[in-house]
């Protein structure tokens, strides 16, 4: 189709579909007056249940931690196939250096050096942002956060020394066997939980480990568990993808140009 | 409560997790052992709860969190006869996925086994899942992983484009399908499938046709029904051919299963009074598809391409078994997705095969090239003739299922779209065999030479003289177990059992929430006399042959005044699938309005 | 009020839609899918909301109290991974489509028309 045509035949059908929406959403309750049951019960019971105070993480990590294991591995196949997708092929040369690679570039392009305000202030930060994702990570079944989200901030640590250095830095602290082997340790690591609950429970990902105090980092069982080991699997699936795209952006040229 | 249930998912994705960790210190030849034999395992394992689900559906409570005085607290994995039988089959082609790519890939590595055992694991929980959210995270699971396996030869940029608009549009047909699931969920407060059933009972309203609507048609897009459909030929040209064969064989088939699923446990009830409405929009969108399909499929000159069409065709004729709303051909559709699914994969790896040998896909490049291949030649006749569902093989049973389910309601002239589309879909696989097997007709063929040609990039190594048996074996079997099915006695009243069972809603609901025995009665014995059945059969093979011959013979009208109006027609029909993801995205948001739009009005009109 | 988050919602992805048929960049392209997704975001938010509800978060407040739904919640935090790691294997895909066929404009590839 012609760009107008494509236009004209879209706002049509989209004038459609967004009546058709509306009327479905006309049936729903009106906003702020959630029904249940399936919150209600377990916002009832979670605590008494699982120890846990945060049913957001009791309900990702135990009432429907299979989702959530099934999450993990979109996140881990995502990986694998970025990897995949950013691989090297045979017709490609891999630049070592930083100038090389961007000297194909036009002046304008290239990126400056990091000033030493950037240098002091992200590698300040690396630190405090570390403990912070560690906590994160530690502390889902008690307040908000979780494996996912301290996950996402621990990868961002190497990151911000990409952006004081270059790209050699950041792949120096940053082995890429060892990531990939953390990254899928801890996508094993869920599995290998959920076979405990099975084989002593009966039930795949069953909560078969001591629940502990409430309101204590050591309550909620396998929760915690599972928070550790999404942890390791969110911060070390980013960064892998943060080398490939890097890699790849930088790094990877066609033989004699682009 | 079985404990076998949740392996077939989580075994295939703990190798996954294995072999990715030890990504830089296994060899091919390892990777490529522990891949194969994880398929063979989880095979077993899905076969083992086939035979315990006949008895009664597996129940699995992930967590152990049984429903509580109806309410469910976690996910369960509900295993009727048809998710476990959709599972096995899953397993048994990517088997014979994983034995073709022994000797095929260069640059096959142990990431590659990753993301297949991925595809196996989220194929397999999207079969076995009761729970609609979960539904939707396999949907994502298996998105991801094809979405890399489609973009596999990167160096192409045919390729990225056409695993683009798959992971465009895919992705559009995801959220579509967690819109409708937010709706439900807003209303019932209800995640599970069997309880979303019961809670809305029958009540019929805006939201309730919004969410099918939405549902089914993000589901549809997986399915490549017409207009969802255009991904598809993109994506199947450009994928590997082990990925093509999972792709036509199993996944688009899984989104008509989800929509067969999630309308017999949930939306039967609400369109119980009104299911002449839901049967006139599937049959028709069934035979558009189909039609459209077939159409295309004798179009092209591009192997992969052509087979790509002719599995929208026969989603098209599966849209229809579905649309009937009668077991006979739920059955129908069961079987028909097992034998199409066999003789599909099987022309795949032959086009795989001729890729190998030749470095092409293309008709016509390849005119008379093969002449000296005669096993592969036998083995793509015999698929083809599959494909027009001759008699024997496990298509007829499928096809005369649908079409007895389809003649019970009064609706015998569906007969016609079969017979359109396997003549059409089998005619253009005979004329394929015809010029690139026996060397008929010319190399330069004008009707053919119209169509868009694809330069193939190799996937193999140097170009060999023999065929390893690895690559021809898959084929060969594959073809042989459609024929084994469709000659086996008895086959037909199983799986129309597994059919009753899967269509009886209350007694879903009662296994899931109260865990209650629900009584499984075997389908009566088969009466209908199929000689008429036969005779169509045998006939659409005729023709499909007589259609190839006279396309590859000096008197095929090319300019004849009544030809026109066909050309001009396939002419639009080539015009709107333009490889431009804009378009597509148009086409599904007018398929999506026009669906809500039909629906409403023929509702509000009784 | 009552209605409204809904319609943000409906507005969110017939607005995505738009930014897709339209678009002439790859990357623009996987962005306004991101667009798309964030009206999910808004339509389970908003079903699980209750007037006058805490966070389900039961530290320092007494169990019982009433709150929001979790589940919408958690199947939100679901969502936002899923959508990341998509938007990274498309974007994946069109950094690869650039370096070989030199342009992200879909108007101007051909290789996959009829």
């Amino acid at each position: 189709m012609k760009r107008r045509g494509r236009m004209i035949f879209f706002l049509l059908s989209a004038a459609v579909f967004a009546g058709v929406y509306l009327w479905g959403l006309k049936g729903l309750p009106a906003v702020g007056h959630y029904r249940g049951p399936y919150g209600d019960v377990l916002n009832q019971v979670a605590t008494y249940e699982r120890h846990v105070t945060d049913i957001v993480t009791a309900v990702n990590f135990d009432y429907r931690g299979f989702d959530t294991l099934g999450e993990e591995f979109i996140l881990f196949m995502s990986v694998v196939g970025g990897t995949v997708l950013l691989r090297r092929q045979r017709e490609e040369e891999k630049s070592e250096h930083k100038d090389q690679a961007l000297s194909d570039e036009s002046p304008e392009r290239q990126a400056p050096e990091p000033s030493d305000a950037t240098r002091v202030l992200t590698l300040g930060l690396v630190g405090p942002l570390v403990v912070f994702g560690l906590y994160i990570v530690a502390h889902g079944q008690l307040t908000p956060g979780g494996g996912f989200q301290g996950g996402v901030i621990l990868a961002t640590a190497p990151l911000l020394v990409y952006l004081a250095g270059d790209l050699k830095k950041f792949k120096q602290i940053t082995s890429h066997t060892l990531v990939e082997v953390a990254e899928a340790a801890g996508a094993g690591a869920y599995l290998a939980i959920g076979f405990a609950g099975l084989i002593l429970g009966g039930a795949y990902l069953r909560n078969v480990a001591a629940l502990g105090k409430t309101g204590m980092i050591n309550s909620g069982g396998t929760i915690a568990l599972i928070n550790l080991a999404t942890g390791l699997e969110v911060a070390a699936g980013f960064v892998l993808l943060l080398y490939a795209f890097l890699e790849q952006t930088l790094e990877i040229r066609l033989r004699g140009g682009k | 409560m079985s404990t076998l249930a949740p392996l077939p998912v989580v075994i295939p994705l703990s190798v996954a997790a294995i072999l990715s960790a030890l990504n830089k210190f296994v060899g091919r030849r390892l990777s490529e052992a522990l891949a194969i034999l994880t398929t063979i395992a989880t095979g077993l394992i899905c076969g083992e709860l086939l035979l315990q689900a006949r008895v009664q559906p597996v129940i699995h409570w992930f967590g152990g969190w049984t429903p509580r005085a109806g309410v469910a607290l976690g996910i369960s994995f509900v295993i009727d006869p048809i998710g476990a039988g959709a599972a096995v089959f899953t397993s048994l082609l990517v088997l014979a996925a994983l034995i073709f790519s022994l000797h095929y890939f260069d640059t096959v590595g142990t990431l590659f086994h990753v993301l297949m055992l991925g595809f196996l694991g989220a194929m397999c929980g999207f079969a076995l899942t009761g729970d609609l959210f979960n539904l939707f995270v396999f949907f994502e699971l298996m998105s991801a992983s094809a979405f890399a396996l489609c973009g596999y030869k990167v160096e192409e940029p045919e390729s990225m484009q056409g695993a683009l608009n798959f992971g465009i549009t895919n992705t559009v047909g995801a959220f579509l399908v967690l819109s409708g699931i937010g709706l439900l969920y807003g209303r019932t407060g209800a995640l599970n499938m069997a309880q979303i059933g019961r809670t809305l009972g029958g009540n019929l309203d805006g939201l309730v046709i919004t969410a099918f609507v939405f549902i089914m048609a993000g589901f549809f897009v997986k399915a490549a029904v017409f207009p969802f459909h255009f991904w598809l030929a993109d994506a199947h040209a450009v994928a590997p051919t082990p990925v093509c064969v999972l792709f036509s064989g199993i996944m688009v088939e899984l989104g008509i299963y989800a929509v067969l699923r999630v309308y017999w446990v949930i939306f039967d009830g609400p369109f119980a009074a009104h299911r002449w409405d839901v049967r006139a929009l599937l049959l028709a969108v069934g035979s558009i598809t189909a039609v459209v399909g077939a159409v295309m499929c004798f179009g092209q000159r591009h192997i992969k391409r052509l087979l790509a069409f002719s599995t929208v065709s026969h989603v098209g004729l599966l849209t229809i078994g579905f649309g009937v709303l009668k077991e006979d051909a739920l059955a129908g559709v069961a079987l028909y997705v097992l034998g199409h699914g066999l003789v599909k994969a099987a022309l795949f790896l032959v086009a795989g095969l001729l890729l190998h040998r030749f470095s092409s896909v293309d008709e016509l490049e390849l005119h008379g090239r093969a002449c000296r291949m005669h096993a592969t030649g036998v083995v793509f006749f015999a698929a083809a003739l599959g494909l027009a569902s001759m008699p024997g093989f496990a298509t007829f049973l499928g096809e005369s299922g649908i079409i007895d389910g389809a003649k019970g309601i009064g609706q015998g002239w569906v007969r016609a779209v079969f017979v359109i589309s396997g003549m059409l879909t089998a005619g253009a696989v005979l004329r394929v065999w015809g010029r690139v097997f026996r060397g008929m007709g010319k190399a330069d063929d004008a009707e053919t030479a119209s169509a868009k040609k694809i330069d193939e990039g190799r996937e193999t190594k140097a170009a060999s003289h023999g065929i390893p048996a690895a690559m021809f074996a898959p084929a060969a079997g594959l073809v042989l177990l459609a024929i084994a099915i469709g000659l086996t006695p008895g086959v037909k009243r199983a799986v129309r059992t597994a059919a009753i069972v899967m269509q009886d809603r209350t007694g879903y609901q009662a296994r899931v929430l109260e865990h209650a025995w629900i009584s499984v009665t075997p389908a009566e014995e088969e009466h209908t006399p199929i000689g008429k059945g036969l005779a169509w059969s045998f006939g659409t093979t005729a023709a499909a042959l007589a259609l190839a011959f006279l396309s590859l013979s000096p008197y095929w009208p090319t300019k004849h005044v009544l030809v026109r109006p066909v050309a001009k027609t396939v002419h639009l029909l080539r015009a709107i699938h333009s490889g431009h993801v804009g378009d597509y995205v148009a086409f599904l948001t007018f398929g999506v309005a026009a669906f809500g739009v039909v629906l409403a009005v023929l509702i509000h009109l009784r | 009020m009552s209605f409204f988050p809904y319609a943000v919602a409906a507005w969110l992805f017939v607005i995505g839609l738009y930014g897709i048929v339209t678009s002439r960049n790859f990357v623009h392209l996987v962005i306004c899918l991101a667009v798309l997704q964030s009206s999910t975001y808004v339509l389970l938010l908003s079903i699980g909301y209750r007037v006058g509800g805490t966070a389900p978060v039961f530290a320092g407040v007494r169990v019982g109290t009433p709150a929001v739904d979790p589940v919408v919640q958690a199947l939100m935090l679901t969502d936002i991974v899923v959508e990341a790691t998509v938007v990274a294997l498309l974007l994946a895909l069109a950094l690869q489509l650039h370096k070989r066929a030199n342009t992200l404009d879909p108007d101007k590839l051909k290789a996959l028309e009829g």
